[in-house]
C-alpha cells in the first residue's frame, strides 16, 4: 500500500490509503473527540463532534474525521476558533437531550459548552446509532433499528428479534453513552415482548 | 411499430410521419398536463371530440376540415389553463370550457374566425387588445424557450411526434459521426452547468466517470424535484420524455454506461406513466435496448420512484433509495463519479441537464455556449409563482435580470400590492429584495446575493408575506426533511425552527436573532450533507435583508405583514360597518356578533384570526381592519350599535 | 387480521420484482398503492423474500412519506404545502380542511371515511393553493370551495 504523507496540527503525519483523518491523528497521539465513532464499526459520521479543518487545493472545508480519507499533502488541523465553536454547539444541542451523560459532560467542560443553553427535551439519546450499529455489524442480529427521520428519529428494539436474541447478549448496553438503550430495552421487554410461552428463560 | 436499425431508416421513418402530416390541416393543441387536468382539461377534450363528431368533421376526408385533437404536455401557463393552441394559425385560447367547444369548432375551426373571449388579455384591461397569437403574449413573448417549447406541439404518449420535430437525431449523429470522448468534450465546451442545484459542470462530471476504469457504470435521471414550489422537471417528463430519454442514452454513450435510472417522485404520477410508456416505446422502435440504431451500442432503463423524501433528491440520498435504503446522504468522497451505485461509478444529472444534451449534439456547443452570460450558458427553466399576475413555467436566456422576469414575463404584482422579495433556490435559497432586481440571473450572481440558482424555483412575495414566516415555513420544511442522522442537521434546524416559531408568536427574546447565527454558523459547518449544509439560508438571508422585521416581531411584539396570526387581531371599524352581515355569516368561528342595522363586533376570545372577515368586507366599507402591535380598541357598548342613517334612501 | 385474499395479492406483487434489496422501496409502493396501507404481515413476507432485515424495513416505512401501518380512509385528501401554495394561503385552506372532516395531518377519521396528509408541492404550483382528493386535483382552493369538494365524498 502506497504511503501519504499528509500533516496534522503542524506535524507530518505518515499514512497509508483507506485510513481516515482520525486514524491518522490516533496513530500519532493527537486527539480528536468522538461520540459516534467505535473500532469495531464503519466510520458513520452523524455526531459530527470529530469535526476539523481541511486544507486541499487552497480550499479550507471542515469536514467529519473520522469519516474523511486521508490523502496526500492534505493539511488538517484538529483545533481553532471555528472548530470549538462548532463543537461548543453541537454538544450544547445534544446536551438539551441528555443533560447527564458522562461523555458529553466530559466535552462540555473542555468546550465550554452550557448544559442549559437550549430547552430540555430529555429524550436521552443522541441518535449516535452505536447499538443499532453494533447489532447489525458485529452480532448480525437486527434486533434493533432506527425509526423515522429528522427530528422524530428514535431508536427502536424489534420485539420478536429482541426477545429471542438480547438477553444474552446485551453488549450494546455499555457502549451507550447516556445508558438509554438499557432503559429502551427493559420498556420494550415489559410492553412489547410476545407472551412468555414463546420467550426463552430470562434472567430478569 | 417498426424497430429502427440504422440512421438511414430512421430517416426515412422520419420522412414518412412528416408526410402524413399536413401542416396546414387544422389541429386542436391542448394540454393535458397536470395543471391543465386539475382545471378540467379532460372534460374540454371530451367536449371537443364530440363536437368533432357532431359537426361531421371526423369523417371529412378532405383535409382542408379534418381537425386533429392533440393532447400535449404542458406548455407552462398553467395558471390560464385549461389552454390549447390551434394550428396552422397559432392561435391560442385560456381557460376554455367544456361549453366553449362548440364555438370553438363551429368558428374557429370551420368559419376560421377568433373568438375574443378566449383570447389573453392582460391582467386588468379587459378591454384592451386581445392577443391571438401564442407566440405574442407577453408570458411567452419574452422567453426563450429551447426545451419546453416543444411540449405543445408534442403528445408524450406517442413517439411519433417527437420523432416528427427532429427527435433522435441527436442520437444518430453521436452514436453515429462521433466518439464517446467527442461528446464529453462538446458538452464540456458548451458550458453546460448542472441544473439541480449545485451547478457543476456536467461535461467534467461526465469526463470523471468516463475516465473510470470500472465495466459496470451507471447513469441516472434525477427526477426528485424536491424544492416545494417548482415544477420545471415535471413539465419536461411529462410532457417531452423522449428528449429526456434521448440526453440521457447520449450520456450514456459519452460514459461507457449501459445501464440508466430515472428517480421520479411519486407525487408525479402523470410523469411516471408518461415517461415508462416513452420507455416501451422507445425499445419497441430501438432507441433503447441492444445495438441501438445498428450502432453496436447496448442501454437499457429503469424506472425508480421515490417514496417521498426530499432529501432523496440529493444525490448521495438518491443512491441509497434507489439500493432500497433509508435515503440517508452517503459521506462525499468518495463522490458518486468513482463510488456511485452498487459501488461502481455513477454520474447523476437533473432532468434539465439531461434535456439540454440533445440540443448540444445537434446544434453544437457553440449554440449553448453563446447564450447566457460568462459564467451561465444557455437557458433555464423557472417556476414563477407566488404573488405574480403570470405564474407558470418559464423559460430564459442566462442573465435576464429578475425585473424582467417579473415584470416583463410576470406581468408584475397583482392587486396593486407592493413587491417586497423573490424567493429562488428552494428550501437552500434565499429572498432577494427590491433593490437587488437588477442582477443578472445567473448562478453567479445569485450566490452574490446570498440566494442560489437551485433547481429553478422563483416565489415572489409581495408586502402581504412576512420574512419571519418565511424563514419559518422553510426550516419546518427542512426538520420534517432532514434525514436525521446527523446532529447539527437535526438538532440545529428543530432549535432555529423552535425560535422562528417563538419570534413569529411574539415569544421572540433579546438576543435571539444572535443565538439563530450561532446556530447558522454550526448547521453549516458541521453537517453531512448539502440539506443541513444549506438549511441556514434562509434565516440568514431573511435576517440580512430584513432584520428589521425580525426587530419588529421581537421587540414590538408586531407583524409588520400582518400574517403571524398570536400578532395580530382583526377588528370592526364601528364607524364604518353597515351592518351588511357578509362577515357575521362568514366567519367560520362564528366570533361575529351582530345583527341587521347592528353595528357588528368581534368577539376577540372567539376568533381564531383565520382573516374571512377582512377578505370578505366589501372593499366599498373595508370595514374591517388588521392590527398588529397595539392593543384592540374595547367594543362599543351595545346600546350605541344601532344604526340610524342620516337617509333612509337606498 | 388480513384476511387471506388480501395475502395473495401481496404475494402477486413481491413476485413481480427481482428478489433483491434494490427492489424494496418499489415493492413497498407497490403493496401501499394496492393495499393502502402496509400490514405487518406483508412486511414480514417481503423482509423474508428481499432477504431485508426487518428493522431496515421497519425504518424505510417510516423514513418515507409514501407509506402507512394503519389502514387509511375510503379517501385520501392531500393539502399542498408547497411554498408557492403556502403563499398563496395554504395554511388557511388546511385549517378548513382540518375543521371540516374534524382531523389533522397524519390522521383518519373514526368512520375510514378521510384521511388528511400535507404534501410539499404536487407540480400544480400555478394554480396554488392545491388540494388533492384520490388523486384528484383540484387547483385554486379556497376554504369555501373545500368545502364544496368534500361534501361530494361519503
Ligand atoms: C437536499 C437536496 C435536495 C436536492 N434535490 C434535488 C432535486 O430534487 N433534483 C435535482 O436534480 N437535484 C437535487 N439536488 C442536487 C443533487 O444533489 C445533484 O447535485 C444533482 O442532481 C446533480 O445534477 P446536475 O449536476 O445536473 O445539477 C439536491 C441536493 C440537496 C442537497
Ligand atoms: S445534513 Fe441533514 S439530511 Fe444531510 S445527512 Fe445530515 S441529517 Fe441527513
Ligand atoms: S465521531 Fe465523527 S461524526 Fe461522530
Ligand atoms: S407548491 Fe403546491 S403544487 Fe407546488
Amino acid at each position: 500500500m502506497s504511503e501519504i504523507l499528509l500533516q496534522i496540527d503542524g506535524r507530518e503525519v505518515k499514512a497509508s490509503e483507506g485510513m481516515t483523518v482520525l486514524d491518522a491523528a490516533q496513530s500519532v497521539g493527537i486527539s480528536i473527540p468522538t461520540l459516534c465513532h467505535h473500532e469495531k464499526l464503519d466510520p458513520y459520521g452523524a455526531c459530527r463532534i470529530c469535526t476539523v479543518e481541511v486544507e486541499t487545493g487552497g480550499r479550507t472545508n471542515l469536514v467529519a474525521a473520522c469519516i474523511f480519507p486521508v490523502a496526500q499533502d492534505l493539511v488538517v488541523r484538529t483545533r481553532s476558533e471555528q472548530i470549538d465553536q462548532t463543537r461548543k454547539t453541537l454538544l450544547e444541542l445534544m446536551l438539551a437531550h441528555a443533560p447527564d451523560a458522562p461523555a458529553l459532560l466530559e466535552l462540555a467542560q473542555e468546550y465550554g459548552a452550557d448544559k442549559d443553553r437550549f430547552e430540555k427535551e430529555p429524550s436521552f439519546c443522541i441518535l449516535c446509532g452505536l447499538c443499532v450499529r453494533y447489532c447489525a455489524e458485529v452480532k448480525k442480529a437486527n434486533a434493533i433499528g432506527f425509526v423515522d427521520r429528522g427530528p422524530n428519529r428514535e431508536i427502536n428494539f424489534m420485539p420478536e428479534i429482541a426477545s429471542k436474541e438480547c438477553w444474552n447478549c446485551k453488549e450494546c448496553f455499555p457502549l451507550c453513552p447516556t445508558s438509554y438503550v438499557q432503559a429502551a430495552y427493559h420498556l420494550t421487554e415489559a410492553l412489547a415482548f410476545p407472551p412468555p410461552a414463546s420467550k426463552p428463560a430470562s434472567e430478569e | 411499430m417498426p424497430r429502427i436499425n440504422s440512421p438511414a431508416e430512421l430517416e426515412e421513418f422520419r420522412k414518412d410521419i412528416i408526410s402524413k402530416r399536413d401542416p396546414n390541416k387544422p389541429c386542436i393543441a391542448i394540454c393535458t398536463g397536470t395543471g391543465c387536468l386539475a382545471l378540467g382539461a379532460a372534460n374540454v377534450v371530451t367536449a371537443l371530440k364530440e363536437e368533432i363528431k357532431k359537426q361531421g368533421l371526423e369523417t371529412k376526408v378532405d383535409v382542408e376540415t379534418k381537425v386533429d385533437v392533440r393532447e400535449t404536455g404542458c406548455p407552462g401557463f398553467c395558471e390560464r389553463g385549461p389552454l390549447l393552441v390551434i394550428y396552422p394559425e397559432e392561435i391560442c385560447y385560456l381557460q376554455v370550457e367544456p361549453g366553449d367547444a362548440e364555438e370553438i369548432i363551429s368558428e374557429t375551426i370551420v368559419a376560421k374566425k377568433v373568438i375574443d373571449r378566449l383570447l389573453y388579455a392582460a391582467p386588468g384591461t379587459d378591454n384592451d387588445e386581445k392577443i391571438v397569437r401564442e407566440s405574442e403574449i407577453p408570458f411567452y413573448k419574452h422567453q426563450m424557450r429551447n426545451l419546453i417549447g416543444n411540449n405543445i406541439k408534442i403528445d408524450p404518449k406517442n413517439i411519433d411526434d417527437y420523432l416528427a420535430v427532429g427527435g433522435y437525431s441527436a442520437l444518430v449523429k453521436a452514436l453515429c459521426q462521433e466518439t464517446p470522448e467527442q461528446v464529453v468534450e462538446m458538452v464540456k465546451n458548451s458550458g453546460l452547468r448542472g441544473r439541480g442545484g449545485a451547478g457543476f459542470s456536467a461535461g467534467m462530471k461526465w469526463e470523471f466517470a468516463r475516465k473510470s476504469p470500472e465495466k459496470t457504470k451507471y447513469v441516472i435521471v434525477n427526477a426528485d424535484e424536491g424544492d416545494p414550489g417548482a415544477f420545471m422537471d415535471r413539465a419536461l417528463l411529462e410532457g417531452n420524455p423522449h428528449s429526456v430519454l434521448e440526453g440521457l442514452t447520449i450520456g450514456a454513450f459519452a460514459i461507457g454506461s449501459h445501464e440508466g435510472y430515472i428517480y421520479v417522485r411519486q407525487e408525479y404520477p402523470l410523469a411516471v406513466e408518461n415517461v415508462g410508456i416513452a420507455i416501451e416505446q422507445a425499445e419497441a422502435q430501438g432507441f433503447l435496448g441492444k445495438n441501438i440504431l445498428g450502432s453496436g451500442f447496448d442501454f437499457t432503463i429503469e424506472v425508480h420512484q421515490g417514496a417521498g423524501a426530499f432529501v432523496c433528491g440529493e444525490e448521495t440520498a438518491l443512491l441509497m433509495s434507489l439500493e432500497g435504503k433509508p435515503g440517508e446522504p452517503r459521506p462525499r468522497p468518495p463522490y458518486p463519479a468513482v463510488k456511485g451505485l452498487w459501488g461502481k461509478p455513477t454520474n447523476i444529472n437533473n432532468v434539465e441537464t439531461w434535456a439540454n444534451v440533445p440540443l448540444i449534439i445537434n446544434n453544437g456547443a457553440d449554440f449553448l455556449s453563446s447564450i447566457g452570460t460568462e459564467s451561465s450558458k444557455g437557458t433555464k427553466i423557472f417556476s414563477l409563482v407566488g404573488k405574480v399576475n403570470n405564474t407558470g413555467l418559464v423559460e430564459v436566456p442566462m442573465g435576464i435580470t429578475l425585473r424582467d422576469i417579473i415584470y416583463e414575463v410576470g406581468g408584475g404584482v397583482p392587486g396593486g400590492k407592493k413587491f417586497k422579495a423573490v424567493q429562488t433556490g428552494g428550501p437552500s435559497g434565499g429572498c432577494i429584495p427590491e433593490e437587488h432586481l437588477d442582477i443578472g440571473v445567473d448562478f453567479d450572481q445569485l450566490a452574490k446575493v446570498g440566494a442560489i440558482m437551485g433547481s429553478g424555483g422563483m416565489i415572489v412575495m409581495d408586502e402581504d408575506t412576512c420574512m419571519v414566516d418565511v424563514a419559518k415555513y422553510f426550516l419546518k420544511f427542512l426538520a420534517g426533511e432532514s434525514c436525521g442522522k446527523c446532529s447539527p442537521c437535526r438538532e440545529g434546524i428543530r432549535q432555529m425552527h423552535k425560535i422562528l416559531n417563538n419570534v413569529s408568536e411574539g415569544k421572540g427574546r433579546e438576543g435571539d436573532i444572535e443565538l439563530l447565527e450561532e446556530l447558522c454558523e454550526a448547521t453549516r459547518n458541521a453537517s453531512l450533507c448539502a440539506l443541513g449544509g444549506t438549511a441556514p439560508n434562509p434565516v440568514l438571508n431573511t435576517i440580512r435583508y430584513f432584520r428589521d422585521e425580525y426587530e419588529a416581531h421581537i421587540k414590538e411584539k408586531r407583524c409588520p405583514a400582518y400574517v403571524c396570526k398570536e400578532l395580530i387581531a382583526y377588528y370592526i371599524d364601528p364607524d364604518k360597518c353597515t351592518a351588511c352581515m357578509i362577515c357575521s355569516r362568514k366567519c367560520p368561528a362564528e366570533a361575529i356578533v351582530g345583527a341587521k342595522k347592528q353595528i357588528h363586533v368581534i368577539d376577540q376570545e372567539k376568533c381564531t384570526n383565520c382573516g374571512t372577515c377582512f377578505e370578505v368586507c366589501p372593499s366599498r366599507f373595508s370595514a374591517v381592519t388588521r392590527l398588529s402591535g397595539e392593543p384592540v380598541p374595547p367594543p362599543i357598548p351595545e346600546e350605541e350599535r344601532t344604526i340610524v342613517r342620516k337617509s333612509e334612501k337606498k | 387480521m388480513t384476511v387471506a385474499k388480501d395475502n395473495g395479492k401481496i404475494d402477486k406483487i413481491i413476485e413481480k420484482y427481482p428478489s433483491e434489496p434494490g427492489s424494496l422501496i418499489q415493492v413497498l409502493l407497490e403493496i401501499q398503492r394496492e393495499n393502502r396501507w402496509l400490514p405487518k404481515e406483508a412486511l414480514e413476507k417481503v423482509s423474508k423474500k428481499l432477504k431485508v432485515p426487518l428493522n431496515r424495513i421497519q425504518h424505510i416505512v417510516t423514513f418515507y412519506k409514501a407509506f402507512s401501518l394503519v389502514p387509511k380512509g375510503r379517501h385520501e385528501v392531500h393539502v399542498c404545502t408547497g411554498t408557492a401554495c403556502h403563499v398563496r394561503g395554504a395554511p388557511r385552506l388546511l385549517d378548513s380542511v382540518q375543521d371540516l372532516i374534524g382531523i389533522s395531518p397524519g390522521e383518519t377519521d373514526q368512520d375510514l371515511k378521510f384521511s388528511l396528509d400535507t404534501v410539499s408541492c404536487v407540480g400544480c404550483c400555478a394554480l396554488g393553493p392545491v388540494m388533492v382528493v384520490d388523486g384528484e386535483y383540484h387547483g385554486k382552493m379556497a376554504p369555501a370551495k373545500s368545502e364544496e369538494v368534500l361534501k361530494n365524498y361519503d
